[in-house]
């Protein structure tokens, strides 16, 4: 078997665990709690107005099955696993009849899309931003950049969003604060739809790209202040290649190896992140619904969304992992 | 330990920053045990009142100081993140050092399930479990959940350190003469492990004083215990940004921020601290 093989499969085995623990978590929590979920939504159905006993013991019936609480504790495990296996888990109950399926696929590419966009900027400015801070160490602008994202940096995703929100909806409003498209436009492939996507999602993004900022930039700048020091680079120095050439090729190319595999880890953090910016700015992606289906009390749509993080978030960092040789040639020999 | 503190004061701006900002923190938490009224009385003194004297930073729209309030919810939210970092501290204390020491198979399975542990996202998994808790879900609950699922990080690194310790000579006499595993990862292995740890825990209280923050905002916590958090989640149930009472918000988000940025520059210098490579790098540049 090729090294990069083994290596594959390795992940593999790893993306695997991840989603048994992650979906295993997700089943203790809701089997191991004293309340029971049926009952709950029975309740937040006829909170308001008087529902018959008998409809309210149907309701129970038809609920317990939905929820596959029906059976003994093995059975009720079987039938969690074949739920999140076929992604299939029962009607929503807030967005009746709706499947819980259909919501997440349509809030789905919002989440991907902004996550993807804010990750990739915030990555590729950070690291660069680092690198260039730790290479020409004296510059004073990049000095002041430094401390401005490592303030930035330990405060958590709500708060900025929150000031992103004040400042750009109340103190200077000019992008919109709210929504992820305009209301009445047709949705579609067309430059006014596609123009107005993009202009919503700059503050999310923003506020992602604010916080996110300040990790990449230290590790990379104390990754490239250590490279510097290193024989290579002084004798490329000596030799006489051009600043650039060693920025690039000697220094940056090596210090990116351990924030890919920092990329990868940190990705579900992110996804946290992502996820809370979206119930600050009403982003119709997954963490509004969300949070609508807690308050809702749409236990179906809920245990739905959490095992779809877990697996599209591990999922992604599987993806992370088998492109990681393309940039470390070391991974297939070691 | 003292000198090395009194060092750091002194030449570490970082450190020295870090403190002040945490000991104006503590001061203000300190003072929620002179407060003249009860967190929990609501109506107490005229309500929406802008910031001025008697009240120095306002009144809510729910009647109550917004001062003392403050003091009782840092209180209540710096207590949280400790006792989240205390108990996480103890998991990845033992599953650091015991994967380290053990090498072999024992690590191979204890870094899978801590990578798992890293990579899953929690946020979902938290709300998940405040949707079965619901009224039951109580302050220590959450920060037991909290420190169970935000250990991972941590353990690696600490497994690193264990690791080289592994190969060390004192190691290898502590084997020969007859030292139990216990005892060598307690007595010999964890004093070099303690600086990174100290460090490991400012960062992690920040992380569970965010999260906690961020579920209380949502209202998917105990909403009746004062943090900060829910101070700013009561906020925003009577909209108080669109209402002109911004006294209500600010200071809060203020005084968390200090938090953060006191706690963050404590970590980073200790960092520095332990690590005298980016010392070194410092002084060069």
């Amino acid at each position: 078997m090729s090294s990069y093989a083994a290596y594959a499969l390795r992940r593999l085995l790893q993306f695997v665990l991840v989603v048994f623990i992650g979906i295993n978590i997700s089943f203790v929590v809701t089997h191991a709690t004293p309340i029971d979920p049926v009952e709950q939504s029975i309740a937040a159905a006829t909170a308001f107005g008087s529902t018959s006993p008998e409809a309210i013991a149907m309701m129970r019936q038809s609920l317990r099955e939905l929820y596959g609480l029906e059976g003994g504790l093995g059975e009720q495990y079987l039938s969690f696993w074949k739920r999140v296996v076929v992604l299939d888990f029962g009607p929503s109950l807030s967005a009746f009849p709706t499947p819980v399926a259909t919501l997440i696929g349509r809030a789905l590419p919002w989440t991907a899309g902004l996550l993807l966009v804010a990750t990739t900027l915030t990555w590729v400015l950070g690291n660069l931003l680092g690198g260039l801070a730790g290479y020409f160490s004296a510059n004073r602008t990049l000095r002041l950049t430094g401390l401005v994202v490592m303030g930035l940096h330990p405060i958590p995703y709500y708060i900025v969003a929150l000031l992103v929100l004040i400042v750009f909806g109340y103190v200077w409003p000019v992008l919109p604060i709210t929504g992820g498209a305009q209301m009445n436009m047709a949705r579609g492939w067309n430059l006014d739809f596609v123009l107005s996507v993009l202009r919503h999602s700059i503050l999310p993004v923003l506020s992602l790209v604010l916080v996110g900022l300040g990790g990449w930039f230290m590790g990379m700048r104390s990754l490239v202040s250590n490279i510097v020091s290193e024989d290579y680079v002084v004798y490329a120095e000596l030799g006489g290649v051009a600043r650039g050439r060693i920025l690039r090729s000697y220094v940056m190319r090596n210090a990116l190896v351990p924030q890919v595999t920092g990329l990868a880890l940190s990705l579900g953090g992110i996804f946290n992140g992502a996820i809370i910016t979206e119930q600050v700015f009403g982003y119709p992606g997954m963490g509004a619904l969300l949070i609508d289906a807690v308050h809702a009390g749409d236990y179906s749509l809920v245990l739905g969304l959490t095992s779809v993080s877990i697996v599209t978030v591990s999922f992604a960092v599987l993806l992370i992992d088998l492109l990681y040789p393309l940039l470390d040639p070391r991974v297939k020999v070691g | 330990m003292w000198t090395i503190l009194r060092d750091l004061l002194r030449h570490n701006r970082g450190f020295f920053a870090g403190t002040c900002l945490l000991g104006f923190v503590l001061a203000i938490a300190a003072l929620s045990f002179v407060s003249p009224y009860s967190p929990l009385d609501s109506y107490v003194v005229v309500p929406d009142l802008a910031p001025g004297w008697p009240h120095v930073l306002g009144t809510t729209s729910r009647g109550q100081d917004v001062f003392w309030l403050l003091t009782f919810a840092i209180r209540n939210t710096l207590a949280f993140g400790l006792l989240v970092a205390l108990i996480s501290r103890l998991l990845s204390l033992a599953i650091g050092l015991v994967s380290g020491y053990a090498g072999g198979w024992g690590d191979r399975v204890l870094m899978s399930i801590n990578d798992t542990f890293i990579v899953i996202p929690l946020f979902p998994i938290l709300v998940l479990f405040y949707f079965v808790m619901r009224d039951r879900m109580s302050w220590f609950a959450l920060a037991g959940v909290m420190a169970c699922l935000g250990w991972a990080y941590d353990a690696r690194l600490i497994r690193s350190l264990a690791l080289s310790l592994r190969t060390r000579d004192f190691t290898e006499t502590g084997i020969f003469s007859g030292m139990s595993m216990p005892r060598i990862l307690g007595e010999e292995h964890l004093p070099y492990v303690m600086p990174i740890v100290f460090s490991t825990t400012m960062n992690n209280i920040n992380w569970s004083i965010g999260l906690e923050v961020t579920l209380s905002v949502l209202g998917f916590t105990d909403i009746n215990t004062p943090t900060i958090g829910t101070m700013i989640y009561w906020a925003n149930q009577h909209t108080a940004m669109v209402a002109g009472i911004w006294w209500w918000i600010a200071f809060p988000v203020a005084l968390l921020v200090m938090t953060f940025i006191g706690l963050f520059l404590l970590a980073v210098s200790m960092n520095e601290f332990i690590d005298p490579r980016s010392r070194l790098g410092r002084s060069r540049a």
